[in-house]
């Protein structure tokens, strides 16, 4: 167990390369608690969602769910988020366990509009079933047409005879959930699940297979891809960023970014030479450096040794090769297309 | 699980005595905490060993972790086999997944490692 914010957690269960393979082939159970929420209510809740974040909430029908940024005037990133739309005045957020004060205060002290900022990470647990069976596994717990509901799309029911909001959403690059409830129910509904999926090979899985998925399916992770001193079009996430939805913090920064150019770029790379990349490793190109790592280690299904950095724009091209300083040893490596890893999907 | 005719580190290496070389590795706690080892850097034939630094490494998917000596001395063989199967580490850490044999320069340093009941003791109150 590890000690993350407070929380105590496992980085693994019966081991990172079972636990991650067990989601890319069936299914797996993260118990992601520590996950925050925070819930924006109030006749101008879309208002001020559409102000603290980047993406266009305006755009949500009630039940839909998108990735979003939270930014500072400045541009830089003060987390990325999850925002679902509950009702035309009900707004709720999953953020990052460890921003999720510093996001409450950020959005709080914005809000300029007729509506409330709830801390609620301490009325939900969080639970997330992910793997090619994660449907069939749900599906034996609960009422929920899951088939009806679409990728990024939640609903409210019951699992297991406990309430519970259903996202069909993840963090691992696999079709699955995560679903919200009351922190009482959450351990009996764990086992549970459990005992749904042991037909189909389930294995519960700690922080470490959940760094390693997300890395194969490059999502960013905060404090290695992003944080305050990035901004979103040299992450690559320009794609969470609606210009032409009117004004929201951070808006008029990146507007002086686009008329400046943007002059580092994050790439995904894979090690050519015998070597593991992590997290913070010096990047040389032609003998000089160039850049860092960001997030870097085995990929276990794909597996190769992969890793993401920054690189300064003139740089950032597909199949540059490059060294990574691996404690003192340059290591050759590639820069490759991302996502390492994507699903086949049915439509 | 930890061999009584074996000294070990604080730091969870092991050393074992052939004649007068020390056979060393890393302990079954070690591999354990590590999880699915990938990667191994072993030290160099005829380099020189010194107890309490670093002569390797050892990677998992989770992290990096160095090998520290147990014992001086010069490297005379080293495990090539975990260059291509890195796994046997965490397979038969006390055995087969042996990292390296030392020709010990000062035999006395054993006294200063831990006996199997205290390494035994220190696992105990690490987990």
């Amino acid at each position: 167990m590890v000690g993350f914010g407070g929380w105590e957690m496992p980085v693994q269960y019966s081991g990172i390369v079972e636990e991650h393979l067990a989601v890319r082939r069936a299914v797996g159970l993260f118990d992601v608690s520590h996950m925050g929420e925070i819930e924006i209510r109030g006749p101008e809740a879309l208002a001020l969602t559409e102000f603290v974040t980047t993406n266009q909430a305006s755009r949500l029908q009630v039940g839909q769910a998108q990735y979003s940024a939270l930014l500072y005037e400045h541009g830089g990133f003060v987390d990325d988020l999850l925002v679902h739309k509950v009702a035309d005045d009900h707004y709720f957020l999953c953020v990052n366990a460890a921003n999720q004060e510093k996001d409450y205060e950020h959005i709080r002290r914005r809000n300029r509009f007729r509506a409330e900022v709830e801390f609620a990470g301490p009325r939900y647990a969080q639970l997330a079933l992910q793997g090619p069976r994660a449907l069939e596994t749900l599906a034996k717990l609960t009422e929920t047409d899951l088939g009806a509901l679409a990728y990024y799309h939640f609903t409210d029911g019951r699992v297991a005879g406990a309430p519970a909001r259903i996202a069909r959403t993840g963090y691992t690059g696999e079709d699955g959930f995560e679903l919200y409830l009351p922190p009482a129910e959450a351990p009996r509904v764990f086992g549970e699940l459990l005992a749904a999926g042991a037909e189909f090979g389930i294995r519960p899985c700690g922080l470490g297979a959940r760094n390693t998925l997300r890395l194969e399916a490059k999502m960013a992770l905060y404090g290695h891809e992003i944080d305050a001193s990035i901004r979103p079009p040299e992450a690559e996430l320009n794609w969470i960023v609606k210009m032409d939805k009117g004004e929201f913090v951070g808006r008029k920064a990146l507007e002086r970014l686009a008329a400046a150019g943007v002059r580092r770029k994050l790439i995904g790379f894979e090690m050519r030479g015998p070597g593991i990349a992590r997290d913070g490793y010096p990047v040389y190109v032609e003998g000089r450096p160039a850049g860092w790592v960001t997030s870097g280690g085995p990929a276990p299904y794909l597996n190769k040794n992969i890793g993401l950095c920054y690189l300064p724009l003139e740089l950032a091209r597909l199949g540059r090769p490059m060294e990574i300083a691996v404690r003192g040893r340059l290591i050759a490596a590639e820069t490759v297309p991302t996502p390492f890893y994507k699903r086949a999907r049915a439509n | 699980m930890y061999p009584d005719e074996f000294k070990y580190t604080r730091e969870h290496e092991w050393v074992k005595l052939e004649g007068e070389l020390g056979v060393v590795g890393i302990t079954f706690h070690a591999q354990q905490a590590l999880g699915d080892i990938v990667y191994v850097e072993l030290p160099k034939v005829g380099s020189q060993a010194v107890q309490g630094k670093a002569i390797g490494t050892v990677e998992s998917v989770k992290a990096v972790s160095d090998i520290y000596a147990p014992v001086s001395g010069e490297v005379v063989e080293v495990n090539e086999a975990l260059t291509q199967t890195p796994e046997l580490l965490n397979r038969d850490p006390h055995g087969e997944a042996w990292l390296a044999k030392i020709r010990l320069s000062a035999p006395e340093e054993l006294e200063r490692l831990l006996s199997a009941a205290q390494y035994r003791d220190l696992v105990a109150e690490e987990s």
